[in-house]
C-alpha cells in the first residue's frame, strides 16, 4: 500500500491556497469556472480521467487539492459507472470527468444505465477547439449527437462566459423531477478562455422545463375512493419512493392502510425487507405470490414505478381485472404500458400523505395470508432447497443467507448483471433504503465493481460489498487499481459458477440446452487481487463460507472473496419470456 | 387505425433540438412523412410542424416524451379535420412550352398557380394548397416536360388554438398555474385542444 500512498501524496501540490473563492476576483478561466460550480453544488467527491481535451481543466484541478477529491479510475466506463455508484448511495449529483473522442465515448453505456434507471449525473468532457470542430481533428467525436439519446440533457459550450450558466442548469436538471445524466461538452478554447466571472447562481427555473407536474386533489380523493372500497388491494413500489425520499410516507401509507407490497428490483430497501407488509419482488424472478396476486388484487397502486417489461410479462395477461393507481413524477409513465384507472401525477414525496390522510385505517388479514401461505409454498419448492442444498455444491442462495446473518441487513450491496443479480435481490435483507446498488433497466454486465467504488465513496460510514459473477468482474476488473490507489474499502464477492449463467440458463430451459459460448474461464482471482495489494481468498466447499465471509468482512480493507458454485444452478421462480405473471414457474 | 396526424411542438431555439426530437420518431421507427421548423407567434419560441400517419395511441404516447424534453415547452396533435394546412410547390418548365401550349396556361390558373420567374428558357411557378392538389399539378406538368420541381413540408395552423402568448406567460412563472397541466383523464376533452 505504500506506494499507492505515496501516489497519492505525490498528487498533492505544496500549495495550500485552496479556494472555494476564485483565484482573480474577476478574471478567471472556463476550466477555473468548472471546478467553482462543482464546489457551489456541493460537490465533494468526484470521478475522472484525464486527456489531451479535457488538460486545461486537470490543470486546474491542481489547485484544488483540499476541496475537491478526484478518484483516478481506470477506464472512462469505471468512472461513470462508479458515478452512478455515488449518487446511489449518497442521494447526491455524480460527477464524472472524461476526455474528448475515446474518453467520452467510453461514457455511453453508463449513460444509457444512468438514463434509463434515472440516476442523476453530470458528465464534462473535453472537446477539440471549436474552430476545429467537423474537421475530424485528433480525438474528436460528435459526442453531443452520440450521447442525445441516452442523456436528459447535453450542450456543447463553445464560450466560457456560458459556463457558471450551463453549469447549474445542468445539475438542477440532473437532480430535479425524475433524476438523470447530464453531460456538458467544454471545447479546450473555452476552458482556456478568461472571462469576467460574476460568482454563481444556482438555476432554479428553466421555463420549457417543468420537473413536477402538478398534485391535482381530484385524483387524490378518487384514488382514495378506490383504496377504500378494496377488498384486495396491491402496492407495487418502485425506486421513485427511494429517488423521492419518500421512503417515511410510504411506510406510513402503507401501514394505515393495510395493504401488502412488492417491490421492483430498484425499489428494493425502500420498506424493509422485514417489514410484515413487505411480501417480496416483482417480476421474472421475483416471488411467487407477488406475481401471482397482480392478477387477483381488484386495485393495483404503483408507487414510483414504470411497469417494465421485466415485471409485467406478458402485457394482455397483466393484471386485466384490476383498476391501477399509478402514483409517478413524469407524466410520460403514464399509460405508457399500463394504462391508469386514476393518474396520480406528481412527486410521491407530496402525493403520498395526501393519499394517506383521505383514506380509512383498514386491515386485510385474509389477504395478506394469501401472501404468506404462497411465500410457504415458494419456501418449501424454491428457498429451502436453495439455502440448504442437499448436494456438497454450494448455491448462491446460501452464499446470501450466511451474509444476511453476518450483516443483519445493513450493508450497501451493489450486483452485476445476471443469475447472482437476481439470487442477492430475491435473498438479500435490506434495512437501510440506499442499499442496493444493481444496474436494473441496461442490465450492464461490468456494472458492479466500479459502481461499487462509487457507492463506497458516497457512503463512507456503511460496509459496501459487491457481488459479482465471473463473467461480469472480468468486464471491469481494471477498477481494482483504482481501488488500490485510493484505498477504497470495498469488499467482493465473485460467485463462480464458471459459466455466463443466466444465458446458461436459457439455452438449458428455452434452447435444448445447446451451451454456444457460455463457458466462460477466469484467471485466479485471488491472484489477480494479490496484483493490486488486495487480500483475497477462494473456497469451494460450505464448511468455510461463514468463516470466509467473516474474514472478509473484518478484514480493514479492500478484499475479493471467490465462493464457487454450482455451475448449472438455475434462478427460480421464473416468469418465461411470453408469459403472464400468474403463469410463474417453480421450478 | 392508422392515419395522418400533425404534431406542433413550441420550443426553446437551441441547436440540437432539432435531433433530439427527430430521434424520438426514428427509434420508434416512425416515418416523418413531412417535417417544419419556423419562428412561431411567440418571439423566440420555435415552431415544429411534423406530420406522421401512425395510430392516435402511439401519437399520445410519443407526444408525452417529446414533451418530456427539456426544452420542449409543449406539443400537440391533431387531425386534418383540426387544422388548416399548406404546402408550397415550385414548378419549374419551358418556357416555350409555356407559350406553346394553352393547356399549360389553362392549368396553371386552374390550380392558383403564379409565375415567379420568367426568362428566355425557363419559368418558374409557385403554387400552395393541400398535398393532393399539388400532386396533381405536378402530374400533369410532368407529362409537359417538367424540368425540376420541388415541395416545402406542411405548415398548419389549429383551429381551435388562442395562440402560445398565454402559455408562455406561465411557463416563466415559477409555479405555474393548474391551467398547465391539462389532461384527458380529468379534463373534457372538448375544453383541451390537445392532450
Amino acid at each position: 500500500m505504500s506506494s499507492a500512498t505515496e501516489a497519492m501524496k505525490a498528487k498533492k501540490p505544496e500549495s495550500k491556497e485552496t479556494s472555494t473563492q476564485p483565484k482573480a476576483q474577476t478574471s478567471i478561466t472556463g476550466s477555473v469556472a468548472v471546478l467553482e460550480a462543482l464546489i457551489a453544488e456541493g460537490v465533494t467527491d468526484f470521478f475522472g480521467y484525464p486527456g489531451g481535451a479535457i488538460m486545461p481543466i486537470y490543470d486546474a484541478l491542481y489547485d484544488y487539492p483540499d476541496s475537491l477529491n478526484h478518484i483516478l479510475v481506470r477506464h472512462e466506463q469505471g468512472g461513470i459507472h462508479a458515478a452512478q455508484g455515488y449518487a446511489r448511495t449518497s442521494g447526491k449529483v455524480g460527477v464524472v470527468f472524461a476526455t474528448s473522442g475515446p474518453g467520452a465515448t467510453n461514457l455511453v453505456t453508463g449513460l444509457a444505465d444512468a438514463q434509463i434507471d434515472s440516476t442523476p449525473l453530470v458528465c464534462v468532457t473535453g472537446q477539440v477547439f471549436a474552430h476545429l470542430l467537423g474537421t475530424d481533428a485528433f480525438q474528436e467525436t460528435d459526442v453531443i449527437n452520440i450521447t442525445t439519446p441516452v442523456t436528459k440533457w447535453n450542450y456543447q459550450v463553445t464560450d466560457a462566459t456560458e459556463i457558471p450558466g450551463v453549469m447549474a442548469k445542468a445539475f438542477y436538471i440532473a437532480r430535479s423531477g425524475r433524476p438523470g445524466p447530464v453531460l456538458i461538452d467544454i471545447t479546450k478554447n473555452a476552458q482556456i478562455q478568461k472571462f469576467d466571472y460574476e460568482g454563481y447562481t444556482p438555476c432554479t427555473h428553466i421555463r420549457s422545463y417543468r420537473p413536477k407536474p402538478i398534485v391535482r386533489k381530484e385524483y387524490i380523493a378518487e384514488a382514495a375512493k378506490l383504496i377504500n372500497e378494496a377488498k384486495q388491494p396491491f402496492v407495487l413500489f418502485g425506486q421513485g419512493v427511494i429517488l423521492g425520499g419518500a421512503e417515511k410516507e410510504f411506510k406510513s401509507f402503507i401501514e394505515k392502510s393495510g395493504i401488502p407490497a412488492a417491490s421492483t428490483a430498484l425499489g428494493l430497501g425502500a420498506l424493509h425487507t422485514d417489514h410484515p407488509l413487505y411480501t417480496g419482488m416483482l417480476g421474472m424472478h421475483g416471488n411467487y405470490g407477488p406475481n401471482v396476486l397482480t392478477n387477483e388484487c381488484d386495485i393495483l397502486i404503483a408507487v414510483g414505478m414504470r411497469f417494465d417489461d421485466r415485471v409485467t410479462g406478458r402485457l394482455d395477461k397483466y393484471a386485466k381485472q384490476a383498476k391501477v393507481i399509478h402514483l409517478d413524477i413524469d407524466p410520460a409513465e403514464i399509460d405508457k404500458n399500463v394504462p391508469a384507472t386514476v393518474p396520480v401525477w406528481g412527486d410521491c414525496k407530496e402525493t403520498l400523505p395526501l393519499l394517506t390522510r383521505a383514506i380509512e385505517k383498514k386491515e386485510h388479514t385474509d389477504w395478506v395470508n394469501r401472501f404468506r401461505d404462497m411465500r410457504k409454498e415458494e419456501e418449501e419448492v424454491v428457498i429451502y432447497n436453495e439455502m440448504h442444498p442437499v448436494s456438497d455444491i454450494m448455491t448462491m442462495g446460501e452464499v446470501l443467507n450466511v451474509l444476511n446473518e453476518l450483516t443483519a441487513g445493513d450493508a450497501v450491496i451493489v450486483t452485476d448483471v445476471g443469475q447472482h443479480q437476481m439470487i442477492t435481490c430475491r435473498y438479500a435483507k435490506f434495512n437501510k433504503t440506499r442499499s442496493n446498488v444493481t444496474s436494473g433497466g441496461l442490465g450492464t454486465m461490468g456494472f458492479a465493481l466500479p459502481a461499487a467504488i462509487g457507492a463506497k465513496v458516497g457512503a463512507k460510514e456503511r460496509p459496501v460489498i459487491a457481488i459479482i459473477g465471473d463473467g461480469g468482474f472480468q468486464m471491469t476488473l481494471q477498477e481494482l487499481g483504482t481501488i488500490m490507489q485510493f484505498s477504497i474499502d470495498v469488499k467482493i464477492i465473485i460467485l463462480n459458477n464458471e459459466f455466463l449463467g443466466m444465458v446458461r440458463q436459457w439455452q438449458q430451459l428455452f434452447h435444448d440446452k445447446r451451451y454456444s459460448f457460455v463457458n466462460i474461464t477466469s484467471p485466479d482471482f485471488v491472484m489477480v487481487a494479490k496484483g493490486y495489494g488486495i487480500a483475497g481468498k477462494s473456497i469451494k466447499t460450505r464448511e468455510g463460507l461463514k468463516s470466509a465471509l467473516e474474514e472478509m468482512l473484518n478484514h480493514k480493507g479492500s478484499y475479493l472473496l471467490e465462493v464457487m458454485v454450482g455451475k448449472e444452478n438455475n434462478v427460480f421462480p421464473m416468469v418465461p419470456q411470453g408469459c403472464g405473471v400468474s403463469e410463474i414457474r417453480l421450478k | 387505425m392508422k392515419q395522418e396526424f400533425t404534431i406542433t411542438v413550441y420550443t426553446e431555439n437551441h441547436i440540437g433540438l432539432l435531433n433530439r426530437i427527430a430521434i424520438m420518431f426514428s427509434r420508434r421507427k416512425i416515418n416523418i412523412e413531412s417535417l417544419n421548423t419556423s419562428p412561431s407567434e411567440v418571439e423566440g419560441i420555435h415552431r415544429f410542424t411534423i406530420v406522421i400517419n401512425e395510430v392516435e395511441e402511439v401519437v399520445k404516447k410519443l407526444i408525452r416524451q417529446i414533451e418530456k424534453q427539456v426544452e420542449v415547452l409543449k406539443a400537440y396533435y391533431n387531425t386534418n379535420e383540426e387544422i388548416v394546412w399548406q404546402e408550397l410547390a415550385l414548378y419549374k418548365v419551358s418556357t416555350d412550352k409555356v407559350i406553346e401550349d394553352i393547356k399549360v396556361e389553362r392549368l396553371l390558373r386552374q390550380y392558383g398557380a403564379r409565375a415567379v420567374v420568367i426568362r428566355k428558357d425557363y419559368t418558374v411557378f409557385e403554387t400552395s394548397g393541400h398535398r393532393e392538389e399539388i400532386d396533381t399539378l405536378t402530374e400533369v406538368l410532368g407529362e409537359l416536360g417538367l424540368i425540376e420541381f420541388v415541395r416545402s413540408a406542411r405548415v398548419a395552423i389549429i383551429n381551435e388554438s388562442k395562440g402560445f402568448h398565454e402559455k408562455l406567460r406561465e411557463f416563466e412563472e415559477e409555479k405555474p398555474g393548474t391551467e398547465l397541466v391539462e389532461n384527458e383523464f380529468l379534463d373534457k376533452q372538448e375544453e383541451v385542444f390537445s392532450m
